[in-house]
């Protein structure tokens, strides 16, 4: 009964969706600590596997949560961890956005709003750090991140080509 | 598309939207159409909205998926994903660079210390992340309350 991997995989991510300030990025950190240290359900690699194939996806990135239940679970476990992600974050957001606007200028909503911007930023940074030690075992793929980095952050080039670039030479088997 | 093409909220409303599901939890694409589809019609809107989202997206990542299921072994494969996973990991560090110019740019105040907490809870200590919420979420805020 208890080894149904559905119920943790449900409970987890719907968690996880209400404490994600600051999206999918926000939540990486998390769900690498869930899947793969305390449930180990992947391996780091599958996990920074699972990551690449979200960036290159369409849609949202936090579609990651679909790829990690279906290796969990299948198709049932690709529901079921969507529906967990999305779920109660998408009823929060319904009754919040009915509620908001009569809040426009009110002290406190000033207040959480500039708040939770530097708790999501230091979220994000842990996104990246997490990933990086998955991910960059070597020096050219430390060196893949930071040219891309530095890239992005100088120009509005599209993500996409950045991507094509990292694949390209990570076939190149310097990796 | 929203706002030029089809007219449906002007700019600031946009903007008012995009900023609440900015900072909502959760994935901030999927609150910004619960968020612009209620303003349409209600919770049908909403579930139309997201349904038009997140469909094709979802039936596309379940294909990868299964092939990932299917081939994941293969070397090949697996040396071009980590390729774009080290570039993916450059754009988000150029998101946080970006996300913390003006942050770290204002004179020295709480933000940056808030950020480095948060990094350092999670990077560092591995804390899990509804701890590190709790506890820094309301300090940052009651923080942002005070200055005003």
């Amino acid at each position: 009964m208890n080894d149904n991997p559905l119920i943790p995989l449900f409970g987890y991510f719907a968690m996880l969706s209400l404490f994600a300030v600051g999206g999918a990025n926000a939540a990486i950190p998390e769900m690498h600590r869930i899947a793969v240290d305390v449930m180990h359900w992947m391996s780091d690699r599958q996990f920074a596997d699972s990551f690449a194939i979200a960036q290159i996806s369409p849609g949202p990135n936090i579609i990651i949560v679909t790829l990690i239940g279906y290796h969990v679970a299948g198709l049932a476990g690709a529901a079921v961890a969507t529906v967990a992600m999305c779920g109660p974050t998408c009823v929060f957001a319904f009754l919040v956005a009915r509620t908001w606007d009569h809040f426009k200028e009110a002290r406190w909503r000033i207040a959480i709003q500039a708040g939770l911007v530097p708790v999501s930023l230091g979220l994000i940074g842990a996104s990246a750090f997490v990933l990086a030690r998955s991910a960059d075992h070597n020096i050219y793929a430390a060196l893949i991140t930071a040219v891309t980095a530095i890239v992005a952050f100088a120009t509005r080039i599209n993500p996409l080509w950045l991507f094509a670039a990292g694949g390209i030479l990570g076939l190149s088997g310097w990796l | 598309m929203i706002v030029d093409q089809r007219g449906w909220m002007t700019a600031e409303e946009f903007n008012e939207a995009f900023a609440l599901s900015q900072f909502l939890p959760g994935p901030n694409v999927v609150n910004f159409s619960v968020v612009f589809g209620s303003r349409f019609g209600g919770a049908a809107g909403a579930a139309v909205a997201l349904a038009g989202l997140m469909g094709p997206p979802l039936i596309i990542v379940t294909v990868l998926a299964f092939l990932y299921a299917q081939f994941g072994d293969i070397e090949m494969l697996g040396r071009i994903l980590a390729g774009i996973t080290s570039a993916a990991v450059g754009l988000l560090i150029a998101v946080v660079a970006k996300m913390a110019a003006p942050l770290f740019r204002k004179r020295w105040d709480w933000a940056p210390l808030i950020a480095i907490a948060a990094f350092v809870g999670v990077a560092i200590m591995q804390w899990p992340l509804p701890l590190v919420f709790v506890v820094l979420a309301p300090i940052s805020i009651g923080l942002a309350w005070i200055k005003r």
